[in-house]
This record gives C-alpha cells, sequence and structure tokens, in this order.
C-alpha cells in the first residue's frame, strides 16, 4: 500500500533544479510531484514519479546521489478540515511525522497527502481504520492516466 | 641598554661562530652515537662514525632524520637525557604519529629562552617593556617560549594566553603593554577590534613579535598600520625547541638563526644534495646545544633561502627567508599544522568517500577552512535531519583531529574537479607564499 519517493541530495547552488529536472525530461519521466527541503548548504530533494526503479536509475547514471523511500500516499478531499483530520487521526495515535507533503490531481480533483512516518504498515491501518482512503503506487499512476 | 641580548653571540665573528658550531657538533655527534640507540642505527647504517664528523664541513655525512622517525621513535626513542633530568614537554596539536612530543632539561629551558630574549630584544624589548603575550599557554610553545624569553629581558610580562578580545584589550589599554606576542592573525584582529573600539590613543604599543604561521608582507603592513607598532617576524618549530630558531632585526629582510645553537642546510628535498647558500631549498637543521630531544639534521619541510649578506643591524648569524612553501603537503591554519591525510582518515571513519577537498582562505586577517566532500548513496537518507546530524558529527571529527574548527560542505558526486583523474586535494587561496 506504499508509495515510492525518490530523495535527491542536491547542493545549494543556483540552477541544480533546473538540471535535474533536465535530466528527467530527457529520458521521458513524468513528475507527480516535487518538494525541497533545505538545510544550510544542501537539500533533499523529494520526487514522485510513475515508475521509481527507472527514475533512479536514470539519476544515478547522471551521477546524482539518491534514494527510494516506502512514504503514504491518502487521498483527501481538496477541502477545508481534510488535512486537519489526517493530522490528529496521526497525531492521536502517537506516530510522528517526519515530513509531509502534497500532491493534488485535477483530472479527480482530489489530492494526495504524502506522508513519512518510521512504521508504514502501523500507520497504514490506523489510517484506514478511521477511514481514510490510503492509495498504492498502480492506484495513483491509474489517477494520473 | 644593549640593542642586543648577547653582543658577544649575536655579533660574533662569522669564522668564530663555524668555530663554535664545529666544537659542539663533533661533541653533540659523539653524545647522541653513544647514548641514543636510533642515531647509533642510522650512523651505522650509513656507514658514518662519530670520528667521521670533525666540523660543520662534515655535517653532509650524516643521515637526515624526518617526521617519520619521530612517530616511529614517539614518546621516548629521541631522548638524549634520562627522563629524571628533563623538566619539560611540549607538543604540537595533531593526533599521535603526527604530534611532535618534545622534551627539555632546565638547560635547554634556558637556552630556548634566550633565543626568545634575543628576539625580544631586536624587536627594541627592555625592562622598561611590558611584554603582552597572546600566544597560546599549555602544550603549545608559542606562550611558554615567548614567557620565558620575557622574562629574561625583564620585561614586564602579560601571561594573556590567546582568545578572550575584550580582556586582551582592556589589559593593553589599562596595563599599557608595549610589546605584543601573538600569531599575525590575532595581532590584525586586535587591531581591528581596537579601532573599532575606538581605543587607537589608548593602547602603547610599540613592537609585535607575531609567528607560527606563514604572513605575507601586505599583512605586515596592514598590522603596523592598525597598530601604530613595527611588526617583527619569529620562527621556530616544537621538534627544534620552538619559537626563536631565528627572528627578525630592524632591517625586516630575513630571520637571523640562531646559529650557536642549530645549523641550519638547505638541500634539495628531491635529492638531500645540499645546496649553496642564495638557493633556494627545503631547511634542515640540527640541533648541537639541545639535550633532551637533540635533532640531527632535521628535515623541516619548510623550503627557504639562507643568505651571509651582511646585516645593517649588526649581527652576523645567518638570515634565513619566511618559508616560501612546504615541500611536503602540510598546511598551517590558524597556527595549526594540519596534513590532508588527518582529514581523509575522518571522512573515512565516519563512511564518506575520500573524494574530498580542502579550501584554505583568509577572511579578515583570520584563516578559513572547508572541507568539501562528496556524497555517496550510502550517507545518503531522504531525512533531512539525518544528513545535517551525520555532517555535524562530521564537523566534530574534523574538530577533535585537528584542534581547529573546519566547516564542512556536502557537494553532489563528481563535482571536485579531477587533474588526470587525482583530485586536487587542497587549495589554499592565501597565496601566502608570494611573498
Amino acid at each position: 500500500m506504499n508509495v515510492k519517493q525518490i530523495s535527491i541530495f542536491t547542493e545549494n547552488k543556483p540552477g541544480r533544479i533546473a538540471a535535474l529536472c533536465k535530466t528527467l525530461s530527457e529520458n521521458n519521466i513524468d513528475l507527480y510531484s516535487i518538494s525541497v527541503a533545505e538545510a544550510a548548504d544542501f537539500g533533499i530533494i523529494r520526487i514522485l514519479v510513475e515508475d521509481a526503479y527507472t527514475a533512479a536509475t536514470v539519476l544515478r547514471d547522471a551521477d546524482y546521489v539518491c534514494s527510494l523511500t516506502d512514504v503514504i500516499a491518502i487521498e483527501v478531499n481538496d477541502e477545508p478540515g481534510a488535512l486537519a483530520k489526517i493530522g490528529s487521526v496521526i497525531g492521536d495515535a502517537g506516530i510522528n511525522i517526519e515530513y509531509m507533503y502534497s500532491v493534488t490531481n485535477r483530472k479527480i480533483g482530489k489530492a494526495y497527502m504524502i506522508i513519512r512516518v518510521t512504521d508504514n504498515q502501523e500507520c497504514i491501518q490506523i489510517l484506514q481504520k478511521a477511514g481514510m482512503k490510503v492509495v498504492s503506487q498502480e492506484e495513483m499512476n491509474l489517477a494520473k492516466k | 641598554m644593549s640593542k642586543y641580548y648577547q653582543p658577544e653571540i649575536e655579533t660574533m665573528p662569522v669564522e668564530e661562530i663555524k668555530k663554535l658550531q664545529s666544537e659542539r657538533l663533533v661533541a653533540q655527534v659523539k653524545h647522541v652515537y653513544e647514548n641514543v640507540e636510533f642515531y647509533r642505527n642510522k650512523m651505522d647504517a650509513a656507514g658514518v662514525k662519530p670520528e667521521d664528523i670533525k666540523g660543520v664541513e662534515d655535517l653532509h655525512k650524516l643521515p637526515f632524520i624526518e617526521k617519520d622517525d619521530l612517530r616511529d621513535q614517539y614518546p621516548y626513542g629521541l631522548m638524549g637525557k634520562p627522563l629524571s633530568e628533563c623538566v619539560r614537554i611540549q607538543s604540537t596539536s595533531g593526533t599521535t604519529g603526527r604530534r611532535v612530543v618534545a622534551f627539555y632539561t632546565q638547560h635547554d629551558l634556558d637556552l630556548w629562552e634566550d633565543c626568545c630574549a634575543r628576539a625580544i630584544v631586536a624587536a627594541g624589548g627592555t625592562n622598561e617593556d611590558v611584554c603582552h603575550v597572546s600566544y597560546g599557554y599549555g602544550l603549545f610553545t608559542g606562550g611558554p617560549g615567548l614567557n620565558g624569553g620575557s622574562h629574561k629581558v625583564g620585561c614586564l610580562t602579560l601571561p594573556m594566553s590567546s582568545g578572550n578580545t575584550d580582556r586582551q584589550i582592556q589589559f593593553m589599554t589599562d596595563l599599557g603593554s608595549t610589546i605584543l606576542c601573538c600569531t599575525p592573525s590575532y595581532a590584525a584582529y586586535l587591531g581591528e577590534s581596537i579601532n573599532e573600539r575606538g581605543l587607537r590613543d589608548k593602547i602603547k604599543l610599540k613592537a609585535g613579535i607575531f609567528g607560527a604561521e606563514a604572513w605575507t608582507e601586505e599583512m605586515r603592513h596592514d598590522i603596523e598600520d592598525k597598530l601604530g607598532i613595527k611588526a617583527y617576524d619569529i620562527y621556530g618549530l616544537t621538534e627544534i625547541s620552538g619559537p626563536g630558531v631565528s627572528f627578525e632585526c630592524e632591517e625586516q629582510t630575513g630571520m637571523h638563526v640562531n646559529e650557536d645553537h642549530f645549523i641550519a642546510e638547505i638541500i634539495n628535498p628531491k635529492t638531500g644534495e645540499v645546496l649553496p647558500e642564495g638557493e633556494k631549498g627545503e631547511l634542515v637543521f640540527t640541533c648541537i646545544t639541545k639535550e633532551a630531544f637533540p635533532l640531527i639534521r632535521y628535515r623541516t619541510r619548510d623550503i627557504c633561502i639562507l643568505s651571509r649578506k651582511k646585516c645593517s643591524c649588526g649581527r652576523t648569524h645567518i638570515k634565513m627567508t619566511k618559508p616560501l612553501g612546504r615541500s611536503d603537503d602540510m598546511l598551517i591554519v590558524k597556527g595549526v599544522n594540519v596534513f590532508p591525510s588527518q582529514i581523509e582518515t575522518v571522512l573515512l571513519n565516519q563512511g564518506y568517500p575520500a573524494n574530498y577537498q580542502i579550501i584554505v582562505d583568509r577572511v579578515n586577517n583570520g584563516d578559513t577552512i572547508e572541507i568539501q566532500v562528496e556524497m555517496t548513496n550510502e550517507m545518503f537518507s531522504d531525512n533531512l535531519s539525518i544528513v545535517a546530524e551525520k555532517e555535524k558529527e562530521l564537523v566534530a571529527g574534523l574538530k577533535a583531529m585537528l584542534g581547529i574548527y573546519a566547516k564542512v560542505k556536502l557537494v553532489n558526486p563528481k563535482t571536485i574537479a579531477r587533474s588526470e583523474g587525482k583530485a586536487v586535494r587542497v587549495i589554499d587561496k592565501r597565496n601566502l607564499y608570494n611573498a
């Protein structure tokens, strides 16, 4: 029930994101989402794509340092309060969210909240028990088509 | 008061200096051959007997001693006297192997302090002066050396040690320091701080004795302007004694080597051949009066030129230029010896690759060092705080190894410049050796 995220190391330097996106586009890789977390001198770019393994291979061939991480994608209605509900379900269960970001899907009028926690299985069960819709990579790929 | 601390020695005719050196060398070689197994083995291996050394002209027959020998003989292998006769240890920073631990008898300390006293008197010091010593005290030779020299001259000595700039300036203004001893970068920093506080009129400094790191003529002028002093260079190394192996006089055209204690040679660093006076090469020292830690033909790795040109100050001892470079890869940053191999050790220990680059610069007259390290898949994590935490550990590891703060910059793979496949390890932007 996980989605594969690629995390890419990058120095804080002008043009790094452009270079990354160029590498991806040259290999016909469509980005579902991109987010950046930054420290003083470096950053971590996190992307979601259709086929993370292919994309990671392309990136490593182009001398990027990257890693694959299983993250949880929760489908939510693109409306106020949706995120608050997820937050309280996870928070009430005592689970710490390491980071999160959102991906919108205009085609189906929904958004995905992407969250990273330590124990995915446990978190997914809690979310599902609370009636949340956790989507798999395949479901996300289908919805994007 | 005289312009020399020991006029009869400092202005001794060259022929007499050579005669004195020869006598002392012969005795020293005999002593180490009989008492230090290391030297006996080394001389036997080279086929040299003490009786082959009849004077300075025979010095070239003796084998060199190098920093690696010091590591192999650590800690007691080079002792020329039993520990019961030693009264002091001084040491350089750095890890075991790179760290130099030197021993001193009371006699050694006396002679070392004499050398520093000569430097202070050459800078105009008398018993009327207040000598402000801002070199570090402790294992580092800077503080203890100049402190001892200052006592010998009879200056009122302020053992300030390094750091705490506000207190330094307060003592300087309240107690009327007239001679400042510290690293040139700290002198420049003090100069800036004093001017920023508008206290230039409140200080009474007239001279400064600055060493333990390379500095340029521009930096000298900068310090002289900011502090309103004359700035004198001093040279030394823990292996040989500490500061005061050589020192500058008012002519400011090189440093007089204290030749009654140390014989200086210039060699071709590749072949070991002794080069004639005036040629550029590696500086080699032989201690002819040291008792506890007598180094014979020690290769300093400093590149210099020696000159016997007559000096207007009246001193007859040979002069050496400031070091013009190094014949190894050692860097001196903030007065601390740094070897790229030390940095590499820390990187490898913490799981980083050996793809790194050291960038040394001088910002506002202070040294900075940055280590750029190429990121690897193994060291990477999707979690920013984990990567940041590892980076912090690396900074701490480097601090523990080097003794100074080094900035760490993680960079993308294959971005560190390689020439012919070999990475360029060190970029020194300070241009210290262009002077």
